[in-house]
């Protein structure tokens, strides 16, 4: 097996048993990079001295005997989150010479273990989008086939993971943006609770649904990289102070007696058939397992979830991307002949047409007059979707569906219709409202490519919900297929 | 649900956004073809129902108020479009 085959656990065990330096592991990663990168572009810097010099550093701590499962292990972090001294660019023009000041906590944390950033990964451009194609810095190809995207916002995260150019990566997942390019690249995404992981450093899109998680090749990693950055950080007010479980443990490999339902509102006509076969299938395989599966559970409001999601979100946006005037960061164009008029081509040359749409959405929605039609009705169809999952959860313990209705889709094929896009989320989304952990693993493969398998949890039981998608993963063999790149 | 070609403009104005006229009319089209994916929200019977606005059930999340070091100026203003001594330049705003 290649070193930038690894899975996390492999990799740590053969650290630890010297068989491998994590110069070595980092050096693979940089030249899997140098190798493939050019065709698939999944990075927007890449910081190889850096690298190496944190690498060193971890070997010396690994022959000190200082060690955790991260230290040594290259990966990938998405470029919506801060590096102090390292360009993030959010994929916008509005940031392109952006050099933060500090480093987003779960960076700290990462680094604090030991693991090792090779660089930073391209996305739709401040994680408006679910194709990673409204990046300013061009669009990134999935590995399965680079005529398709591989799904975003965090595609660029995906497809670094996917394709060995670090053994895992960090993305931001605010309506999707883990999930569902894990899915499409055949990997596992975790988007955690909301308040699970610390949001301090991370360039916000919508406060109230965004969240960070990890990229992995399997569960097992997931739960290794979820042990470190978990937890409370007095940063970020909207971190919860509950306990956090050695994530590792919780995985048993047994999910006797497990109550699964599938909602039936996600039966959707839009889905492929690939899709419905490999859920079919995911589910007999679960039973197999000794779990239940029942396929009458309701979540009557998903249909009007979208709205919902494309309301509020664009709404925060708006509040949150108010930051870019051009006056003490990032772009700023100073032609114009007064102050107002400098702010609105600013905002016109540094932001592309996806954030405009959205900026602009948001505005409306909560201005005079439409505030009470547009925002107010969306949190409370919200407030019902939340209490309908709760409902849910009282007659199983975890909630399956395909993650998204479909594969990988062509580059261009969704660019022109703004609402075929968002369609991408609709199995996704309804997690996010809810603030719900949901993982996606990858569940069969359709036409050639990667189909996923999202299970959704209850708030907080990221135990239970990592154990059932590790129980899948070691009774399938969909995680172990690399791209053929 | 169709937006006029004003109503975009003031939206626009409002975001502190600037249009060229071919950006008005495709955004007139894109936004109003969104605002018709929201009808499905207008059917949902919300009487009496709160809203939520956060997931978490927090309120006034407080800190002790203790001194602590802030980031260094230079590191801050660094990335300042321009800069007068410890200070953002800016345009004048009161014309």
């Amino acid at each position: 097996m290649k070193l930038h085959d690894l899975t996390v656990a492999e990799a740590a065990r053969m650290l630890a048993a010297r068989e491998v330096s994590s110069r070595e592991l980092t050096q693979a990663a940089l030249d899997r990079i140098a190798a493939v990168d050019g065709r698939i572009h999944a990075f927007l810097t890449v910081t190889a001295e850096q690298a190496l010099a944190a690498a060193d550093a971890a070997d010396r701590r690994i022959a000190a005997g200082e060690v955790t499962p991260l230290t040594g292990i290259p990966m990938a972090l998405k470029d919506v989150l801060c590096t102090r001294g390292v360009p993030t660019t959010c994929g916008s023009r509005m940031l392109e010479r952006f050099v933060p000041p500090y480093s987003a906590t779960v960076v700290r944390r990462l680094h604090e273990a030991g693991a090792v950033a090779v660089g930073k990964t391209n996305m739709d451009e401040f994680a408006m989008g679910s194709s990673t194609e409204n990046s300013a810095y061009g669009p990134t190809h999935n590995p399965w086939d680079p005529e398709r995207v591989p799904g975003g916002s965090s595609g660029g995260s995906a497809v670094a993971t996917a394709a060995g150019e670090g053994l895992f990566s960090l993305g931001s997942d605010t309506g999707g943006s883990i999930r569902q390019p894990a899915a499409l690249c055949g990997i596992t995404g975790l988007k955690p609770t909301y308040g699970r992981v610390s949001r301090f450093g991370l360039v916000a899109f919508a406060s109230s649904l965004d969240q960070i998680g990890p990229f992995t090749r399997d569960v097992r990693d997931a739960a290794l990289v979820m042990n470190a950055i978990a937890g409370h950080d007095p940063l970020d007010s909207t971190s919860a102070a509950v306990p956090v479980p050695d994530y590792a443990t919780a995985l048993t490999g047994d999910i006797r007696g497990l109550r699964f339902g599938v909602p039936k509102e996600y039966m959707i006509e839009g889905m492929e058939p690939g899709v419905r076969a490999a859920l079919l299938e995911s589910v007999a395989a679960l039973e197999d397992l000794g779990a239940t599966v029942r396929w009458d559970i309701s979540l009557p409001s998903t249909e009007a979830a979208l709205g919902v999601y494309y309301i509020i979100a664009p709404c925060e946006a708006s509040a949150n991307l108010a930051r870019y005037d051009g006056v003490k960061y990032g772009y700023s164009n100073q032609t114009g002949a007064s102050m107002w008029e400098n702010m609105e081509l600013t905002r016109q040359h540094g932001f592309g047409d996806e954030v405009k749409r959205r900026i602009m959405i948001g505005t409306y929605a909560l201005s005079a007059g439409y505030y009470d039609a547009y925002y107010n009705k969306a949190l409370q169809v919200r407030t019902l979707i939340r209490r309908e999952f709760d409902a849910a959860f009282e007659q199983v313990d975890l909630i399956v569906t395909p993650t998204s209705p479909g594969v990988a889709f062509k580059l261009g094929e969704k660019t022109a219709d703004p609402v075929a896009m968002y369609l991408n989320d609709v199995f996704t989304l309804p997690v996010n409202i809810a603030g719900l952990p949901g993982v996606s693993v990858p569940g069969g493969m359709s036409e050639g490519l990667p189909v996923g398998l999202q299970f959704i949890g209850r708030p907080f039981d990221e135990p239970t919900l990592l154990r059932a998608a590790d129980a899948y993963q070691r009774a399938t063999s969909w995680h172990t297929l690399r791209p053929p790149l | 649900m169709s937006l006029s070609r004003e109503e975009v403009l003031h939206i626009a104005q409002l975001a502190r956004i600037g249009l060229t006229d071919a950006d008005v009319q495709k955004f007139q089209e894109q936004l109003s073809h969104i605002l018709d994916q929201f009808a499905a929200l207008r059917r949902i019977d919300t009487t009496g129902v709160p809203p939520t606005t956060f997931a978490l059930p927090l309120e006034n999340v407080w800190r002790e108020d203790i001194v602590q070091p802030s980031l260094p100026v230079e590191d801050v203003l660094a990335n300042a479009p321009a800069r007068e001594g410890d200070f953002i330049r800016v345009r004048r705003v009161l014309e």
